[in-house]
């Protein structure tokens, strides 16, 4: 793969999608940091390196198209920061995340045509089915692009995505990469208190996928995971990404903790928070 | 009374069989998915035709609506397949979140819906699908009469954009409209024209309907029998002008009342057009194992009672 960006870079326009973040929710007293942040890296790598996408005009379809859907629709704010930041729609349109008839929803949505997006999620546990239609759907076409999908790891608990990791493997589906974001935190605690995950890979290989790690807050190695994943896909299994990451990374008092899942943070800690996160591209 | 002959005795699941097959030969698009009932939803043979096409999702229905949202997306348009309440009440998030918010041209199948399910029971026979269904932003709502109505829903929802739950059923069933109709998504049928009561019938019942009218005829009393195939969009034009001639309405379905065609019809009704409505429905009710013939008469779903409730309701007049 030539690279389009150096990692340099690419950490450059993760510092200004963190921004994003944390001024987006701030704006609005309302949305979830935490798991955004925490994701900002891939998301980043995804719609600024990895994947082989036309920016503009959106199409829904995306025949001949790397595609990504979003599983945990709540970290929303990094999906719009990312998708923004690539030029697929305009970046002032940020600022009305969260506000009455913005296109920016507080959870993805196709309904007010925000291009880029092309499911709804936020009640979880609904992606990875999309994505595997999706995937099926290229496979069909002869369309040799792969579907990424990025769940969270406390929504493993809901009961569709093992339908669906069943289906992925015995149907060979091996134009799909799975990421599962496990910054193990959920709303109430975390994962190991609330409903304990063991280790997640070994489920996934048990199910008949192929696993791979990755420090989903380590630019380099995301970017070189994603390379990895993409070559060992299409030998007729599903590809798993267990994801470390760090809930609030790039912030430091974000971190370490569930308590910045779903909340804002107020004019101090804003002000705290961009301190530590340089402007590269421009506020919104 | 106008007569209608009976023409056969199919099962209106294999008229979406027919029509599902006749697609994938017209419609390369055309994606069937199934949860493990092909035999009974009659895609055996759109299976055996285009196994290309065809996606066998195990008994996972929750995966099966996301992979069809997923497909729909990819430009595919994606027919999901099962009983009535797993296709509905068992995926309803599912179905409001990936296919009717997000817009998705997915056409959910359902067989065996409301009490002529026949021995199996309450736990499959849904009696509430089609509230479940047309409470949804943008869903299309079909529950059509006979083998060859389905037939021809089946294949006319293929040329509609956007999400559609088509409704039929398990029995062997008269068989009473014309085999190759073109079916008009939303327009109702009118079957029979009067001016003492209007008769608005969907799904199985229609054949009580029309039986109904002619022992009504027998009695002076011409009933204008109109079939309404499309309960979500709702033939208002129609429903308005017959009630605006005869002055009160009997609704006849094999659903809750709550949720049901005659609810869509007393709204209507209620807001444009306030007049007296009687509903034959099950009332606030599970079902339970029977023959259909049985189950339909336990819970008030005969050609008997479509007679009593038209005499009901022009009483009060």
């Amino acid at each position: 793969m030539s690279a389009k960006h150096t990692v340099k870079q690419l950490e450059d326009i993760a510092s200004q999608v963190r921004r994003d973040i944390v001024r987006m929710v701030h704006a609005v007293q309302s949305g979830h940091p935490g798991g955004s942040l925490g994701c900002s890296d891939l998301l980043v790598a995804l719609y600024h390196e990895v994947m082989d996408y036309q920016p503009k005009p959106f199409n829904m379809v995306g025949n001949n198209e790397d595609i990504f859907i979003l599983s945990n629709g709540h970290i929303s704010p990094v999906l719009y920061s990312s998708m923004a930041r690539a030029g697929i729609f305009e970046v002032s349109e940020l600022a009305t995340f969260r506000k009455l008839n913005s296109r920016l929803q507080g959870h993805p949505a196709t309904h007010e045509h925000l291009e880029g997006v092309r499911i709804a999620s936020g009640s979880l546990g609904q992606g990875l089915s999309v994505a595997t239609g999706i995937a099926l759907s290229k496979r069909m076409n002869n369309d040799p692009k792969m579907v990424y999908c990025l769940m969270g790891d406390g929504e493993l608990e809901e009961g569709q995505n093992w339908e669906a990791i069943m289906f992925a493997a015995h149907n060979k589906v091996d134009n799909l990469i799975g990421i599962v974001d496990f910054n193990g935190q959920q709303i109430d605690g975390s994962t190991a208190n609330i409903m304990g995950l063991t280790e997640i890979k070994d489920k996934f290989e048990a199910f008949g996928w192929l696993t791979m790690d990755m420090d989903g807050n380590n630019m380099a190695n995301v970017v070189d995971t994603l390379a990895k994943a993409k070559t060992i896909s299409g030998k007729g299994k599903p590809v798993l990404i267990k994801m470390k990451t760090e809930m609030g990374a790039g912030v430091d008092f974000m971190m370490g903790s569930h308590e910045w899942h779903g909340i804002a943070p107020n004019n101090d800690q804003l002000a705290n928070a961009l301190a530590q996160l340089p402007e590269t591209m421009g506020d919104y | 009374m106008v007569k209608i002959e009976i023409l056969d005795q199919k099962d209106t699941r294999s008229g979406f069989g027919a029509g599902l097959l006749e697609l994938g030969r017209t419609n390369p698009n055309v994606v069937g998915l199934c949860a493990d009932l092909t035999g009974s939803l009659k895609m055996d043979a759109f299976k055996k035709e285009f196994p290309d096409r065809f996606i066998q999702t195990g008994i996972a229905e929750a995966n099966m609506i996301g992979m069809a949202a997923g497909l729909a997306t990819g430009g595919k348009i994606p027919f999901t397949g099962t009983f009535a309440n797993f296709s509905t009440g068992r995926v309803y998030d599912q179905i409001r979140q990936s296919v009717a918010y997000s817009g998705k041209n997915v056409k959910i199948c359902a067989s065996h819906a409301g009490v002529t399910l026949g021995e199996d029971g309450a736990t499959h026979q849904i009696l509430e699908d089609i509230g479940l269904m047309k409470m949804l932003p943008g869903m299309v709502v079909i529950n059509p009469c006979d083998y060859n109505q389905t037939k021809a829903a089946t294949i006319a929802i293929a040329d509609y954009d956007g999400p559609v739950y088509l409704r039929f059923g398990r029995p062997k069933w008269p068989v009473f409209t014309a085999p190759d109709q073109k079916f008009e998504i939303g327009k109702a049928w009118h079957i029979n024209s009067g001016n003492a009561v209007s008769i608005f019938c969907t799904g199985h019942l229609v054949w009580k309907a029309i039986k109904a009218g002619e022992i009504l005829a027998e009695m002076g009393i011409e009933a204008d029998i109109i079939n309404i195939h499309t309960i979500k969009p709702l033939d208002n034009e129609a429903v308005l002008a017959s009630v605006a001639k005869t002055g009160c309405a009997v609704t006849a379905e094999e659903h809750q009342m709550n949720g049901g065609l005659g609810d869509s019809i007393c709204q209507l009704l209620a807001l444009n057009n306030p007049a007296p409505v009687e509903m034959v429905a099950v009332n606030d009710s599970f079902g339970e194992s029977g023959t259909p013939d049985e189950l339909l008469v336990k819970y008030g779903l005969e050609t008997i009672n479509i007679v009593e409730a038209v005499k009901r309701v022009m009483k009060r007049k």
